[in-house]
């Protein structure tokens, strides 16, 4: 590269951000080689970013494994996830950078009985990669494979409130829920949920038939998937790209090196220690969004010294939240207050006082529940989230002005789901959150949930739990969820750490909109929204 | 009979036992781990109901002991059996999992040792016609320097040379160097050839492709194994040369070239086959950090992604071909080394 290609990079990655004039610009062009034409036209469409047809796109996953499968029972980590299911498939309905809930599958829907009924309008014309039409029937087929007793979905425990689904007429799907849930819709957009073909009276997952904006041409599992668009795809002038690779990169360092030699055009998950030298190289922008994710350190309070609430109180008035944010996570991370409802979900609030380092406070509320000093065991792994174990350390540090002996306790990071969480009195563990508040509550806070990480049962909680949920008036919802947050709070049981951010990188000639934080890769989807604006 | 052929049954009988022990080692130390490929693959939204479905379609709910005679009966039949991956209707075999893979890391060996064992040996033989002189001591400070190393940072290293052939002009470092020193260090660079720093291949990579895309990861192995196998030819030739016969030749008038060719070197191959041999099957079994850095899908890999899902079935298949890889190549050796020597050959 020479010298006068090397700074009209530069200067192309300045234009987005306003810092150079078209005419500067053009000049460098010239310098380098390029007709004034064929300058003007590269400022142009790095300035107005309008989506480009065309183009080949590889794109670096965090995750791959040769366990994976295109069976969406399974889609455990981002590899599947946004390969197979924000690529290849639709669900229902999907999130949007806004974190509202819209059609997909389906053109429209609404409920009644309190939320109790619900009919889905499925999108005209909408067809499999095959060409067969979109029924109602290949719906019910669909989402019944993640429901039964002989199901191994992950996602059969979304589906338990749903009291049965019928196809009436073609076009139309009704579900019947066993009590009003007025966000069973964002429920629908969850990337297990995808639509599949009907053969036989079972969902046919296997021939990888879908509705998606991409259609699978090639897949070896924990190494690259290969995907090509799909010309007969429901959304108008989507999607941009012509093809996708999505390549297993699990290797941090290799990752970013894939990004700074031009080997791949996007990277999920970047290193954020060496987050500041990618940020050197012209060619690369960081793409940062806080998400719905959040760790959390789930203590069990039906267990002693956890089952005193000021004890969990104390705990939370003895750590440093912010020094977290800033040593562990370098800055990538919003501290967060024991509310595991991020502040871009709908209904979220922030329940007051802010839970901070503070050592009177810690003794105070250690003294309240009769105890001087306090020795508890921290289990953590980085399995957990990594990070856990420094967290951990630095926990230790803090709590112990504080009077409390935090004794860190490293498991194993093999297997921690299994032995660790929810079997441990004290652990770390991660969420990576949920689009709507009632969801989040649902499955990690509600009484009766298997994922009740600290086995909290607040009887006043449960009851504004269920009524929040099938009332569709916004106001008094609002005043609910309020309740519920600062319930959780106060008495909850799980230490909300932090907010994590998706922090991922990209090269320059890839543009795109507004980036969701309901997922990581733009929501999945970023095969389908994203585009190239430079060749 | 034959002393070769005497050997190689010996042997292969031993092999076989051995492989039946390793097999019973392997079964019992995975069933010894924690958790299973029901709750790795459902993580942490595992429900009872669901890890128990699980466990009844891949037969994880019944007793180890006789899933142990399942597998051992099913290889005897030459079937690896079916990988925990696989669902109703979509059977994914062991054999068509591993078969790429080892492709692969078969692949990236052999260049490898293409290029290593030649090199080795020809230093090795410099180094002892040479010895104790200045090229002698270079060879030898420069690959112990790089075995010195650990594998994963020779091959980040190698990384980070591709990718400052790009970065290096724009850098503060170039920036605060005098300007016709960063210029010509960054000639340096770009005479650097732009290798691929991710070597994923897939089956239908052209094979001069597959080349280039394997350099990185076989120049990485080679710069770590180099130093062992030279190390070893140099000790054994000089080793030989000690011997009166090699006087006599030198008294003969022979170059010292030819001394070390046609003397010294045909009776040194023992040791020397034996390091190669030990070499080539580390090539093949240990390389597994050199593919996760260079992102490379071989068996290594495989068989680290089947232990963490627990997918017993591929990794016995995997531990038994790695053990399978060291009795054959060590029996290798000890042909090679019966056959170059006359002695072993032809017993009183």
């Amino acid at each position: 590269m020479s010298e006068s290609e090397y700074k009209l990079g530069i200067a192309q990655s300045l234009i987005g951000r306003g810092k150079i004039s078209r005419r500067d610009f053009i000049h460098l062009g010239l310098a380098a080689g390029l007709t004034l034409t064929a300058a003007d036209k590269l400022f142009v469409s790095t300035a107005r970013a309008e989506p480009l047809q065309g183009g080949f796109a590889k794109l670096g996953m965090a995750h791959g494994a040769t366990t994976d499968s295109i069976d969406p029972a399974g889609y455990l980590d981002t590899f599947t996830q946004t390969a197979f299911s924000g690529s290849m498939s639709n669900s229902l309905t999907e999130v949007d950078a806004k974190g509202n809930v819209q059609p997909d599958l389906a053109e429209s829907f609404e409920s009644s009985d309190g939320a109790k009924t619900w009919v889905f309008k499925l999108r005209k014309g909408a067809t499999f990669h095959n060409g067969k039409n979109v029924t109602a029937d290949d719906v019910v087929t669909s989402l019944r494979y993640h429901m039964g007793d002989e199901t191994k979905s992950a996602a059969k425990p979304l589906l338990e409130p749903v009291a049965s689904i019928k196809a009436d007429g073609p076009e139309t799907v009704l579900f019947t829920l066993k009590s009003g849930n007025a966000d069973f819709p964002y429920i629908m957009s969850d990337y297990h949920l995808v639509i599949m073909p009907a053969k036989d009276g079972k969902a046919d997952w296997g021939s990888g038939v879908r509705t998606g904006a991409f259609v699978l041409e090639n897949f070896q599992p924990g190494v690259s998937a290969k995907l090509k668009r799909n010309p007969n795809y429901f959304k108008n002038g989507k999607p941009y790209l012509d093809e996708v690779e999505f390549i297993a990169i699990t290797d941090l360092a290799a990752r970013m090196a894939a990004l700074s030699t031009g080997e791949v055009d996007y990277i999920g998950r970047a290193d954020l220690k060496t987050l500041g030298m990618l940020k050197r190289n012209p060619k690369v922008e960081i793409v940062e969004v806080t998400g719905y994710g959040h760790y959390t350190l789930p203590m069990n309070v039906t267990m002693a010294p956890f089952d005193n609430p000021d004890v969990r109180m104390a705990l939370k008035w003895a750590i440093n939240r912010q020094e977290i944010v800033d040593k562990i996570f370098l800055g990538h991370a919003t501290v967060a207050n024991d509310n595991p409802i991020a502040p871009a979900i709908k209904f979220a609030t922030n329940p007051q006082p802010q839970h901070s380092f503070d050592p009177e406070k810690a003794k105070h509320y250690l003294k309240k529940a009769g105890m001087e000093k306090l020795k508890v065991d921290l289990s953590v792994a980085d399995a957990a989230f990594a990070g856990a174990v420094d967290a951990a350390a630095l926990i230790r540090e803090t709590a112990a002005q504080c009077g409390i002996d935090v004794n860190v306790v490293r498991e194993a990071e093999d297997a921690y789901w299994d032995n660790v969480w929810l079997k441990k009195p004290w652990c770390a563990s991660y969420w990576s959150g949920r689009a709507t508040a009632d969801w989040m509550f649902t499955q990690a806070f509600a009484a009766d949930s298997s994922w009740n990480e600290s086995f909290w049962k607040n009887p006043r909680f449960n009851e504004l739990l269920v009524q929040g949920r099938a009332e569709t008036d916004e106001a008094k919802r609002a005043a609910m969820y309020a309740e519920m947050q600062q319930l959780t709070h106060d008495d909850g049981g799980s230490i909300v750490l932090v907010f994590n951010n998706f922090v991922s990188a990209k090269s320059s000639k890839l543009a795109h909109g507004e980036v969701a934080p309901n997922w990581e890769n733009d929501g999945l989807k970023m095969a389908e929204r994203w585009w190239i604006a430079t060749a | 009979m034959n002393p070769v052929a005497r050997t190689v049954l010996q042997r292969l009988g031993l092999g076989l036992v051995t492989l039946f022990i390793v097999s019973i080692i392997i079964f019992s130390a995975i069933a010894m781990l924690p958790g299973d490929f029901a709750r790795a693959m459902l993580g942490q939204s595992a429900t009872p109901e669901t890890v128990a479905a699980f466990q009844r379609e891949i037969g994880i709910d019944r007793p180890p002991v006789e899933r142990y005679f399942v597998w051992v009966g099913q290889m005897l039949h030459g079937d690896f059996g079916s990988s925990f991956a696989s669902r109703t209707g979509y059977r994914r075999t062991v054999a068509e999992i591993i078969a790429p893979r080892l492709y692969n890391t078969m692949f990236l060996a052999s260049m490898t040792a293409l290029i290593a064992v030649p090199l080795a040996l020809g230093l090795g033989i410099l180094a002892a016609l040479y010895r104790n002189g200045w090229f002698d001591r270079l060879v030898n400070a420069v690959t112990l320097t790089t075995i010195s190393f650990p594998e994963f940072f020779v091959a980040y290293m190698l990384a980070y040379l591709v990718i400052s052939r790009d970065t290096f002009i724009g850098s503060e470092f170039a920036q605060s160097l005098p300007h016709w020193l960063a210029l010509s260090l960054n000639w340096i660079l770009n005479a650097v050839p732009k290798f691929p720093t991710l070597s994923n291949v897939n089956d239908q990579t052209p094979f001069w492709e597959h080349v280039w895309r394997v350099a990185l990861p076989a120049i990485t192995l080679t710069l770590v194994i180099v130093a062992h196998m030279m190390r070893m030819t140099r000790a054994a030739i000089i080793n030989m040369l000690a011997s009166p016969y090699i006087d006599m030749a030198r008294l003969k008038g022979m170059s010292p070239m030819a001394i070390v060719l046609r003397h010294a070197l045909p009776n040194a191959w023992a040791p020397i086959v034996t390091v190669v041999a030990f070499n080539l099957a580390y090539l093949v079994v240990g390389v597994v950090v050199v593919e996760v850095v260079f992102v490379y899908p071989g068996i290594g890999q495989l068989m680290v992604d089947a232990v963490k899902s627990r997918d017993v079935p591929v990794v016995q298949a995997c531990a038994l071909i790695f053990a399978a890889t060291y009795i054959l190549l060590n029996l290798t050796a000890d042909v090679i080394s019966i056959a170059t020597n006359p002695r072993l050959l032809h017993p009183r």
